[in-house]
């Protein structure tokens, strides 16, 4: 135990938890509290523009790389392991995850480049429009940055390493932050940065995501609705 | 069946002016909010012309309404819920603000602080949403003011399917006619069909078409799927917002601001009874010709008495029901048959109709250049072609048109003859299939209009809304949450945008 393990405790045993509490504790807050907040807060109306493309490409490839994550992470082994050895597994999410995140960070630049370049769009924008944007940049480079790291390792095994990590932070393991240690300094970054936008996510725009998977009731429900004021008669 | 009751209006398009009086009271009241300075949920257009927003009837370019589908069902003009759902991330049938108008304000500084010049200072127009000075305003929100533009842009205008157009770009042929416009407030709803998040509403009680605030989450697939295009996104609280058709005081039994504050007296608001349940199949008919017939069909005769036996066993009130028979709006649309519901073929069901204009044309008809007609002007001789009113009203069915047209032509001279001691002749108003009964009760709500005609109201039963105990004291219509005024507080989730406005804490040294 030196001091490094200390710091490194923090950072990969406890600050997970915290970002996902605050996610979760703060989405609920908002949602009840301020639904009036609660949005996309989209800037298609005050120019189209390069967003008909760059948000198409970014939303479409960030599902891909998002549902990606969850499905490589947390599927458990047995649900895998009788399609994919663990090196056929990591070459499905070098080369699924690589294209998606590509589609994702071009998308993203041009939504970017639009946000600063245009003036009705920067002027509209919060200091928060800004900041979530560049995080979601930074994390998908360095995403993509570990894409010819794993290559260097194809049997699977940093993979299983990062894979063990996450499944024992979403079922409070004790001692999987250690871990980390052996992974590339890339993968602690885009771990921690990607537990930092969870934690700020209920204070940004980026709450609509959980809307968006909302909107899949969408698909069940009739299209006329029709509300009546009057209270239900308590007998 | 199952009835519910709908506040309709009726605009009697012939007696309007063209003043805005209702656009501009409208906009005090509802829209004049950053944010929302480029949204008219009342605007009055000057026909034939493109409109606000450009091209808004064109659903070729802007997808609103429905389809039927060759099964007999109906869709989203925009795509089923799929399909809806695929365009949520870049909506490709959302106009763009440059389509209504950019806002602008005028640099008013400029004149008070110019130096000494060796012209006058000017007042430069500053964009509201860049606020940068704009070099040239392209478009505004009634560009086309009695015929403003060339003729050539104008007449990019929809309803000249099948007319003649070239000739009426002539200064002898020109015609022009005023389109006051608002939410639709339709049976049938697009917007309600298009919103992902289950937001927008139809009230059983009224029959008015609100957005839930606080459910709405700016996917604005309602903008695109409402034909009208009257629906607006507030850019500045990333919410759809749209004609309320003043809700609040319409439960109070007084008519919406735009009917109250119209100097020309054409609006009407009045209950109309239908049939729920058959909303479905009169909007899915085949010929769209056959649309303004069959939601003509979905309305109940109030005087019915097994109408009214069903309509209370549905919950409609008696008061309601008492208003229903009293309704000028039923009067007009349903039993003169001189109004008709905007584009019909969007297949919405709208209910907000219109009574055609007549041209000034009594005079010329006098005078022989118009062709008279069994002791009529001839309508197919008016200076608006009954065709253009047609695939404005009623799908270019012109047949309800015309007859609707004479009605209003032997109404006037019936009263002509009357007025100057002549003997009219009720053969003339038999032809239209009029009695001397029904042209004096439409020359008392078309001619006089008085206000108790105009607007019969019932009052909402607010007691079954509503504990009114636990409202005391409490605020009355507010935006955001709470008794936040006009614009939401900034909180820790973001609001405003710019710096949040905090009151520094200073100590103050009383020595």
């Amino acid at each position: 135990m030196n001091a490094t393990t200390g710091l490194q405790l923090f950072l990969f045993g406890i600050y997970p938890y915290i970002c996902l509490s605050v996610l979760l504790l703060g989405s609920l807050v908002r949602f009840d509290r301020e639904p009036y907040t609660w949005k996309s807060d989209s800037s298609q109306l005050l120019r189209a523009g390069a967003l008909r493309i760059g948000s198409n490409l970014f939303h479409y490839g960030i599902l891909v790389v998002v549902m990606g994550h969850f499905l490589g992470f947390l599927m458990p082994h047995w649900a895998i392991d009788w399609a994919l050895n663990p090196s056929q597994h990591q070459l499905l999410a070098m080369v699924g995850g690589g294209v998606a995140g590509v589609v994702a960070i071009i998308g993203l630049s041009m939504l970017i480049y639009r946000r600063i370049a245009d003036p009705r769009i920067r002027r509209n924008s919060r200091k928060w429009d800004f900041t979530i944007v560049f995080m979601l940049w930074l994390q998908l480079l360095l995403g993509l940055i570990t894409v010819p790291l794993s290559a260097q390792h194809v049997d699977g095994a940093e993979f299983e390493i990062l894979t063990t990590y996450v499944k024992g932070i979403v079922t409070f393991q004790s001692g999987v932050a250690g871990l980390l240690l052996q992974v590339p300094w890339v993968y602690r970054v885009h771990i921690l940065l990607g537990f930092t936008i969870f934690l700020v996510s209920p204070f940004t725009r980026m709450v609509h995501i959980w809307s968006g998977v909302g909107t899949l009731a969408y698909l069940f429900r009739p299209y006329q609705l029709v509300r009546t004021r009057k209270r239900e008669v308590r007998t | 069946m199952k009835i519910r009751a709908q506040i309709a209006m009726v605009l009697n398009l012939d007696k309007c002016i063209g003043c805005h009086t209702c656009s501009v009271t409208c906009k005090n009241v509802w829209t004049s909010r950053k944010g929302m300075e480029y949204a008219w949920f009342n605007n009055v257009e000057t026909k034939p012309g493109v409109g606000y927003p450009k091209d808004w009837e064109n659903q070729e370019r802007w997808h609103g309404g429905w389809v039927r589908k060759p099964n007999g069902k109906l869709q989203p003009k925009q795509g089923g819920r799929l399909a809806v759902l695929a365009k949520i991330f870049a909506n490709p049938h959302l106009p763009e603000i440059d389509d209504y108008y950019e806002p602008f304000t005028f640099d008013y500084e400029n004149l008070q602080t110019a130096p000494e010049l060796p012209t006058a200072p000017v007042a430069r127009p500053i964009s509201l949403v860049s606020g940068r000075t704009m070099e040239k305003i392209e478009w505004g929100p009634n560009w086309e003011e009695i015929l403003g533009g060339e003729f050539d842009k104008r007449s990019a205008d929809y309803n000249f399917e099948a007319v003649q157009k070239d000739i009426y770009g002539q200064f002898e042929n020109t015609f022009m006619m005023y389109l006051p416009r608002l939410c639709e407030h339709c049976l049938n709803p697009a917007c309600v069909a298009s919103c992902p998040s289950g937001s927008i509403y139809k009230r059983e009680e009224d029959g008015i078409v609100l957005i839930d605030q606080d459910k709405c989450r700016g996917w604005r697939m309602c903008v695109s799927g409402c034909p009208y295009k009257k629906i607006y996104y507030n850019w500045t609280s990333g919410k759809a917002e749209k004609c309320t058709f003043c809700y609040p005081r319409i439960e109070a039994g007084m008519p919406t601001v735009c009917s109250e504050t119209c100097v020309g007296r054409i609006r009407y608001l009045g209950v109309l009874l239908y049939d729920a349940d058959r909303i479905a199949d009169a909007a899915a008919v085949e010929n769209p010709h056959d649309l303004y017939q069959a939601q003509l069909d979905v309305f109940l005769d109030p005087n019915d008495p097994q109408v009214q036996q069903q309509a209370l066993a549905d919950g409609v009130p008696e008061a309601w029901l008492e208003a229903a028979r009293q309704s000028p709006t039923y009067k007009m649309a349903v039993e003169w048959k001189i109004a008709f519901p905007l584009h019909p073929e969007y297949r919405t069901l709208p209910m907000v109709w219109y009574v055609p204009p007549l041209s000034p044309i009594q005079a010329h008809a006098h005078a022989g250049a118009i062709d008279s007609k069994d002791g009529l002007p001839d309508v197919d001789s008016l200076r608006i072609p009954v065709r253009y009113l047609a695939n404005l009203l009623t799908a270019g069915n012109e047949a309800p048109v015309s007859s609707a047209l004479k009605r209003l032509l032997a109404m006037r001279a019936w009263f002509r003859a009357l007025q100057l001691g002549d003997q009219p002749d009720p053969a003339l108003l038999q032809q239209h299939g009029l009695d001397v009964a029904t042209v004096e009760a439409m020359h008392r709500y078309l001619a006089i209009a008085n206000y108790e005609d105009r607007f019969v109201i019932p009052t909402s039963h607010r007691e079954e809304a509503e504990n009114a105990y636990a409202l005391r004291g409490g605020c009355g219509f507010s935006f955001g949450n709470g008794c936040d005024g006009v614009e939401t507080e900034s909180s820790l989730f973001g609001g405003r945008m710019g710096r949040r406005k905090i009151i520094p804490i200073r100590i103050l040294d009383d020595h």
